[in-house]
């Protein structure tokens, strides 16, 4: 296969799982705008932060910038439009790689956010929210059902997972005060609202009440987005589906990278942490250092393969 | 069409099928049609004018029928004259014996900025610099044909030939199942074979085959992923590709591949930075120096474009002549060249009458329609041909054939042309249809689709009538 179509493949899966997680997370801040004394906090502004977007040097940004970021900017690649536009362009100039039904899928009202104003995307905030989550999961289902299992298959799963653990670890990165311990509590109470906000942007919230019982606690909740090894957005369980892919490509091609080496350590790395270890050396620092890792991954991949 | 009312033979199974079908049905069929293109994602690209970028070209669905002794003529013609331009492309780039006997003023190619002196005395395999030979003909009233222009660069739109005989065959089975009609699939396999026959000198074996297209921006886009996928070719970017130990390798997730022949749908000036444009981004380096050690084979070859030029192609009767010894099959369409200072005063005298072109334009941009420009227009474009009048050729505006067209819930008249593709390799390869492009707009001449032109299914027909 072409570099270049490894290249297309990969950053479309990147970018499908970009607009889904984007959508959830345009979902949490209007939730926590919903409970009393939002505007005293930076609600909008976490949301921001968490898809990794610039900070302006002065203000601090609110719904309009954040829907003109998250969701509208036709050029930004982290607007829910422009990852769109992006997922479509690179299915695109590989159209004969994908199955027709995940063609169609990405073609799916695809100019649904072409020209769109602040007023008619904050009205119909939810539709938008909810087409967004629509139109990632038809394309994986379509993916799921029509692709064959070859190195193609491969290259948008290797995406798809990379970005996810990003995203999860960025929502981490942004609250892990909420998720410190009680003894560790910087600045005093922390709400419910922030907990259950994190949950949905992660999808988790059910997952969560049927793996834990009872009442929130933050530590179990870390656990959940880090380590569980059966909830698809955790950062284990991600990297561990990432090295699954790499090995099936180091199988199928019999040639082995750096990215090989570097991804079966993160997976152990992973796979025999536990929250114990984590909060010992530090919440905030391991979360930096496991981002710092999957980009590096990334690159690695990107090396290995060309791209 | 010929005389009022009456049906040439060859389109009696064409208006039986609309009388059959019925008015209602044929327009439900031609929604159905412009669904299914959309689905396959048959379009072509148009940026920087607002609006979708990507545009349907709109498909009638009367198809254009050519009888077998009409055809049988044409093909000769097609074939004859395909010859004799890759025959003038050989000459121009070795003795130029068409130049020293003088048929044609030598700085036409001297001086073309087609021409390219680094193809001087390359010897491309197989001799052949033009592999797919697109050439524009249109019916001139009765069976006489004549050539509106020849394409030997990149010609586009075969695609179209395919996909519109599917979307037929898919809609209207039963006017297929008699077997009257005969197949067009064979081009991806004819177009296979002729970029295998010219493998270079260096490929050992089975030729690894590449279509070389400037990226999804591109017009074409759609076509040169579609003949990719027909032929069995890796679809290529430049950037995916480089050149070492006089070969060209493209970078695959296995590591570096050899690629031995590009059948190459970008212009020459952005082939090599090294040799066509230094300040380029675009294209692989050492690309010719490759090309021309005989590491790898470009179709068509650097410098074809030559052929293509408006003016050349005035000459075009006289090479068949010349080198095929045969008189033409397809005569010229009659063309005034503005470098002659007789031709010149009587296009000037003229200009309402006259359709004026640049001599090295093409897609239909920066032509005089003379007839429907108004006189602003054809004042504007008159100082630009005394500015540099060899830079153009006018011809008269033609009574072109129409053929029945659906338009608005009726079956109507419109101008059609028409281009078939004809295959050079160790044989020439010519598949029985082509491109029939069509003037949706009543009255218009203007076939090409980004001036709102259509297109439609060709069929060449197993007898003369199929009724």
């Amino acid at each position: 296969m072409l570099s270049r179509t490894a290249g297309n493949l990969y950053w479309l899966g990147r970018y499908v799982e970009r607009a889904d997680a984007t959508s959830r997370l345009l979902g949490m801040g209007a939730r926590m705008t919903l409970v009393p004394g939002a505007s005293s906090r930076d609600d909008w502004q976490s949301v921001l932060d968490a898809a990794g977007v610039q900070r302006p040097e002065t203000s601090v940004s609110g719904r309009p910038e954040a829907l003109q970021a998250l969701l509208l900017n036709p050029d930004s690649g982290s607007s829910i439009h422009s990852c769109m536009q992006l997922a479509r362009f690179n299915g695109r100039a590989e159209r004969t790689a994908l199955t027709s039904a995940m063609w169609d899928a990405l073609n799916d009202n695809w100019r649904r956010f072409d020209g769109m104003d602040y007023r008619a995307a904050s009205r119909a905030l939810p539709d938008h929210i909810d087409f967004a989550q629509r139109w990632a999961g038809a394309f994986r289902g379509a993916m799921d059902t029509t692709m064959l299992r070859n190195d193609r298959y491969g290259f948008i799963r290797l995406g798809s997972h990379v970005e996810r653990a990003a995203m999860t670890l960025r929502l981490l990165e942004v609250k892990y005060l909420v998720l410190l311990p009680e003894r560790d509590v910087i600045g005093g109470g922390r709400d419910l609202y922030q907990w259950t906000s994190l949950l949905l942007a992660s999808s988790g919230l059910r997952a969560y009440h049927h793996l834990y019982k009872g009442d929130f606690a933050p530590w179990n909740i870390a656990d959940l987005l880090a380590l569980n090894r059966t909830f698809p957005r955790s950062v284990a369980f991600c990297l561990h589906e990432v090295n699954t892919t790499l090995a099936g490509l180091a199988e199928a091609y019999g040639q082995s990278h750096p990215c090989h080496e570097m991804s079966a350590a993160l997976d152990t790395k992973l796979s025999t942490a536990t929250m114990n270890d984590i909060f010992a050396d530090g919440l905030f620092e391991w979360v930096s250092e496991t981002l710092h890792d999957v980009l590096s991954l990334s690159n690695l991949i990107r090396d290995a393969y060309g791209f | 069409m010929g005389p009022p009312g009456a049906v040439r033979p060859p389109y009696e199974l064409v208006a039986q099928w609309i009388e059959d079908t019925g008015m209602a049905l044929l327009d439900l069929r031609a929604k159905e049609a412009e669904a299914l293109f959309r689905r396959v994602g048959i379009t072509f690209a148009v940026y920087g004018e607002g609006g979708d970028p990507e545009r349907l070209i709109p498909f009638d669905l009367v198809p254009r029928v050519f009888g077998r002794s009409e055809w049988d003529r044409l093909d000769r013609g097609i074939r004859q004259r395909a010859s004799a331009l890759n025959a003038f492309l050989y000459d121009v780039y070795h003795r130029r014996e068409f130049l020293r006997a003088g048929h044609m003023p030598e700085d036409l190619v001297l001086q073309n900025p087609a021409f390219l002196p680094q193809m001087i005395g390359f010897d491309p395999p197989a001799r052949v610099y033009s592999h797919v030979v697109g050439i524009d003909l249109v019916r001139m009233g009765g069976d006489d044909f004549a050539v509106l222009e020849d394409n030997c660069r990149t010609p586009s739109g075969v695609s179209y030939m395919l996909e519109n005989r599917e979307i037929m065959m898919r809609m209207f089975p039963d006017l297929f199942s008699k077997g009257g009609i005969r197949p067009v699939d064979t081009y991806a396999e004819d177009l296979r074979r002729t970029l295998e026959d010219v493998a270079p000198p260096a490929c050992k074996g089975q030729p690894l085959l590449a279509v070389l297209t400037p990226g999804p921006y591109n017009s074409a886009y759609y076509e040169h992923s579609f003949l990719a996928d027909q032929i069995g070719a890796e679809l290529i970017e430049a950037r995916d590709l480089f050149v070492r130990d006089g070969r060209v390798w493209r970078r695959t997730t296995r590591g570096p591949q050899v690629v031995d022949v590009i059948y190459r749908r970008i212009d020459d000036d952005f082939l090599d930075p090294l040799t066509f444009r230094p300040d380029s981004l675009l294209g692989i380096p050492g690309l010719m120096h490759a090309y021309l050690s005989g590491g790898v084979t470009i179709c068509s070859a650097p410098g074809s474009g030559i052929a293509d030029d408006k003016a050349v192609y005035t000459y075009v009767p006289e090479m068949i002549r010349f080198y095929l010894g045969e008189e033409p099959i397809l005569p010229n369409v009659q063309t005034y060249r503005l470098s002659d200072t007789d031709d010149c005063a009587y296009v000037l005298e003229n200009l309402e009458h006259l359709v004026v072109k640049e001599v090295d334009g093409s897609g239909g941009y920066g032509m005089l329609i003379g007839p429907k420009a108004t006189v602003q227009e054809r004042e504007a474009y008159r100082k630009r041909i005394e500015a540099d009048p060899a830079g153009f050729i006018a011809q008269p505006t033609l009574d072109l054939s129409t053929t029945p067209t659906l338009c608005g819930g009726a079956i109507g008249p419109r101008h059609v042309d028409f281009r078939p593709y004809c295959l050079v390799g160790k044989q020439i390869r010519l598949t029985p249809g082509g491109l029939t492009r069509v003037a949706l707009r009543e009255g218009s001449l203007v076939v090409n689709s980004s001036q709102g032109g259509g297109v439609k299914d060709t069929w060449v027909l197993t007898d003369d009538s199929l009724c």
